[in-house]
């Protein structure tokens, strides 16, 4: 019988490939787990709606544990990146995820591949779930010629297909990524745009603008603030008049939900989706969520608030916590199979580590290429008047 | 009026003071008088016809038919997915545009002034010049942001600044200043076609005023190439280097000179950035004398950069005299008619310059 499982597992894993790509798979087992259950979630607080997201989530055994894996591949990549961080191989500004694993995840389980999003420089975990690989990650965090952007953006300049960052200017992703919204109704691919941002981002007067046109002109735009409560060190009561961030949106409908379940993420998503999809026009979300990490990496987290309500958040509500409880609870996973999964993520996180310290940095001669895009080779002026230097598109 | 009569009489050919107002015929006939507002309008026309994915934004552009009617009769037959009005909300709608140029769509935001820009400025920079090399070549940003740039009669401080050494400083950006109707049409549609953030830096000075277009310059394919000054005029004994409605006080002074004998060669750069060293430096190789004239303020300004790189470069050892600039007074520019006039380069602030450099 166990070994009947450990195959039946193998299997099951091997198709369940990378990051948060989605894979269907046939729900058919013979272990005697449980194929999927139905778990309550907890209501979301509505805002000019009249009905909100279901109060039960439907998990199957593949979606659980595709989502632990996701979630815990993107747990460990965040510590890594710490690790490498303190020892000065990654530099610069690192924002790290964890915590917030569930938003990411849960997101991408409500929205397809073919959506479209974009986030702010606390941006790793989206990378990941929208088709980056762990190795091109941490290549760019250590800026090797292996990284997602060649080494030349680092942490907060990553991109992939149909998303468009990593983000450094707080709140100059809330317009474009409704411009994206826009492209998408002008096309009309039925697509839409999860257009992501903070508390701190939650009061730029150009998210107001664009709640305005996005509403204005109905633009398939799901906005998502990331309540964690903190922006930088200043607590949402000291930055916010109102910290109703679902409300601020006025005329535009809006959900608070909590961010450390995934299931409640997902559901509220897919629910954000229909809206937009269906011609509606923008929707707001807010996710209540907790960062165990610092601001940054140069920020310990702990000047704003206290060690107990960090230690508190991670031993009630750790969102890979909460799946593996659900899923054990329910038998649709053993204990050990949990752990292989994350024997098999700490390889691929060490892997991908041992790639992005030993990767060589992007030569010299890549350093003026990729200033215009489809154009004729030019020069660039170096550093001195004797320095002429190439550039390429 | 003086000052807008002169402007006139410095088209290519004398041209008629009445202003013609008809929207311009497309079917290419001979030579025709056509004004700089026609001109980018045709582009704005063709480009539109040409690309399902070029779309119009900015305030006023549909229904009110532009603030100074540059867009006129294009919302009439685009409509509003093509044309899109506006609320007066810069940074907003700057960075709509750059996120819809992101996922693949060809926006053109025109601002009413660019001195608006500054406000989207974050945007023009951080998110559409710096994106593709961010990116290692991921990401390109195909936009366009154009509108009036620089001085207009009587607007005052907050209305007449000129933006070209701001946006000329920036990699990642091309930045082009147009003075005829012909580099205007063909500028733009260069700009439009071109698959990286373009700053285009009209006057509203020159919208009225025409210009002779050849017959080739009417077609639907003329395009001029960014990055390419042209020689307006040619002489041997001073190299005179302009940019937008200036260009036109140079070939002003340059007719002045030519009664005492002395012949000016006058450069119109085009293109801001990337720009036309070479041209210049072929110049002041013949002419041995160089002067920058410019409406934008005199520090850091483009005047600078291009006597910065004639020391720099081939061209240095040519000089029988310092180069030196031309440029507006070093002040935000004040409202009464005699002090406006007293704040930018006219013909005879260029004469005197011209004097003095050949020591005349």
């Amino acid at each position: 019988m166990q070994k009947m499982l450990t195959i039946i597992s193998n299997v099951l894993r091997g198709s369940a490939s990378r990051n948060g790509a989605r894979v269907v798979v046939s729900a058919r087992t013979y272990a005697d787990f449980t194929p999927q259950a139905t778990f309550d979630i907890k209501k979301c607080d509505l805002h000019k709606l009249e009905e909100g997201p279901p109060l039960q989530a439907v998990l199957t055994r593949e979606e659980g544990l595709q989502y632990y894996r996701t979630m815990q591949t993107m747990r460990r990549m965040e510590l890594k990146a710490d690790q490498l961080y303190k020892q000065k191989i990654i530099r610069g500004f690192c924002h790290l995820y964890d915590g917030q694993e569930a938003c990411a995840v849960g997101i991408e389980a409500g929205i397809n591949l073919s959506d479209h999003l974009i986030t702010a420089y606390r941006a790793h975990g989206y990378t990941l779930t929208r088709g980056g690989t762990v190795r091109e990650i941490m290549a760019e965090l250590t800026g090797r010629r292996g990284g997602i952007a060649k080494g030349k953006g680092g942490s907060m300049h990553m991109y992939t297909k149909h998303f468009y960052g990593g983000n450094g200017i707080v709140g100059a992703q809330v317009p474009l990524g409704a411009g994206v919204a826009l492209a998408c109704k002008y096309l009309g691919k039925n697509e839409l745009c999860v257009c992501l941002y903070g508390d701190g981002a939650a009061n730029q007067g150009q998210i107001f603008e664009t709640y305005n046109m996005a509403s204005l002109w109905k633009l398939p735009c799901i906005f998502i603030c990331e309540n964690n409560k903190y922006g930088m060190g200043t607590s949402v009561e000291r930055a916010a008049a109102s910290t109703d961030y679902y409300k601020r949106g006025d005329f535009i409908p809006g959900l608070r939900l909590d961010g450390m379940d995934v299931l409640c993420v997902r559901e509220a998503t897919k629910f954000a989706a229909e809206h937009c999809r269906s011609g509606k026009g923008p929707i707001l979300m807010e996710l209540q969520t907790y960062r165990y990490h610092g601001h940054s990496m140069s920020d310990p987290g702990v000047s704003y608030r206290t060690r107990e309500e960090i230690q508190e958040v991670r031993s009630k509500s750790d969102p890979i916590s909460m799946l593996k409880d659900r899923m054990l609870s329910n038998n649709m996973a053993s204990v050990e199979e949990l752990k292989e999964i994350d024997v098999e993520v700490r390889k691929e996180i060490e892997d991908a580590a041992q790639f992005a310290t030993t990767d060589p940095e992007p030569p010299l001669d890549d350093l003026c290429n990729h200033i215009f895009y489809n154009d004729h080779p030019m020069e660039v002026r170096g550093i001195n008047p004797w320095s002429k230097l190439k550039s390429v598109s | 009026m003086a000052y807008l009569r002169s402007i006139l009489r410095s088209g290519k050919n004398a041209v008629p003071a009445v202003l013609r107002r008809e929207f311009h015929r497309t079917l290419p006939a001979a030579v025709q008088q056509v004004t700089v507002r026609d001109a980018i309008k045709e582009a704005l026309d063709e480009e539109l016809e040409r690309d399902e994915r070029v779309f119009l934004l900015g305030e006023e552009v549909a229904l009110f038919e532009g603030a100074y009617k540059v867009t006129r009769g294009l919302w009439k037959k685009y409509g509003d997915k093509r044309i899109i009005d506006t609320p007066i909300t810069e940074i907003g709608f700057t960075g709509i545009a750059v996120g819809a140029a992101m996922a693949g769509l060809r926006p053109v935001v025109e601002y009413m002034s660019f001195n608006f820009s500054m406000q989207s400025v974050d945007h023009i920079i951080n998110s559409a010049a710096k994106t593709y090399y961010m990116s290692g070549g991921l990401q390109p940003v195909s936009i366009v942001f154009r509108g009036p740039n620089g001085a207009a009669p009587g607007v005052a401080a907050q209305h007449a600044q000129c933006f070209a050494a701001w946006y000329g400083h920036v990699p990642g950006l091309k930045v082009v200043s147009p003075w005829s109707a012909e580099d205007a049409k063909g500028l733009l549609k260069s700009a439009i076609r071109d698959d990286n953030p373009v700053v285009f830096l009209e006057n509203e000075i020159m919208y009225s005023v025409p210009f002779e277009m050849s017959e080739e310059s009417q077609s639907k394919d003329f395009l001029i190439p960014i990055g390419k000054a042209k020689i307006e005029r040619k002489g041997n004994h001073v190299t005179l280097v302009s940019h937008s409605h200036v260009v036109s006080r140079c070939m002003d002074a340059a007719a002045v000179l030519a009664k005492d004998g002395i012949e000016c060669e006058v450069i119109n750069l085009r293109t801001i950035r990337p720009m036309d060293m070479e041209a210049i430096e072929t110049s002041v190789m013949k002419t041995k004398h160089l002067i920058t004239v410019e409406g934008g303020w005199p520090q850091f300004g483009v005047g600078g950069e291009i006597l910065a790189r004639i020391m720099e470069g081939p061209g240095f050892s040519y000089l029988n005299a310092p180069a030196v600039r031309v440029t507006g007074v070093d002040i935000p520019m004040p409202y009464a008619k005699h002090l406006e006039e007293n704040t930018l380069p006219q013909i005879k602030d260029i004469v005197f310059s011209v004097k003095k450099t050949l020591n005349v």
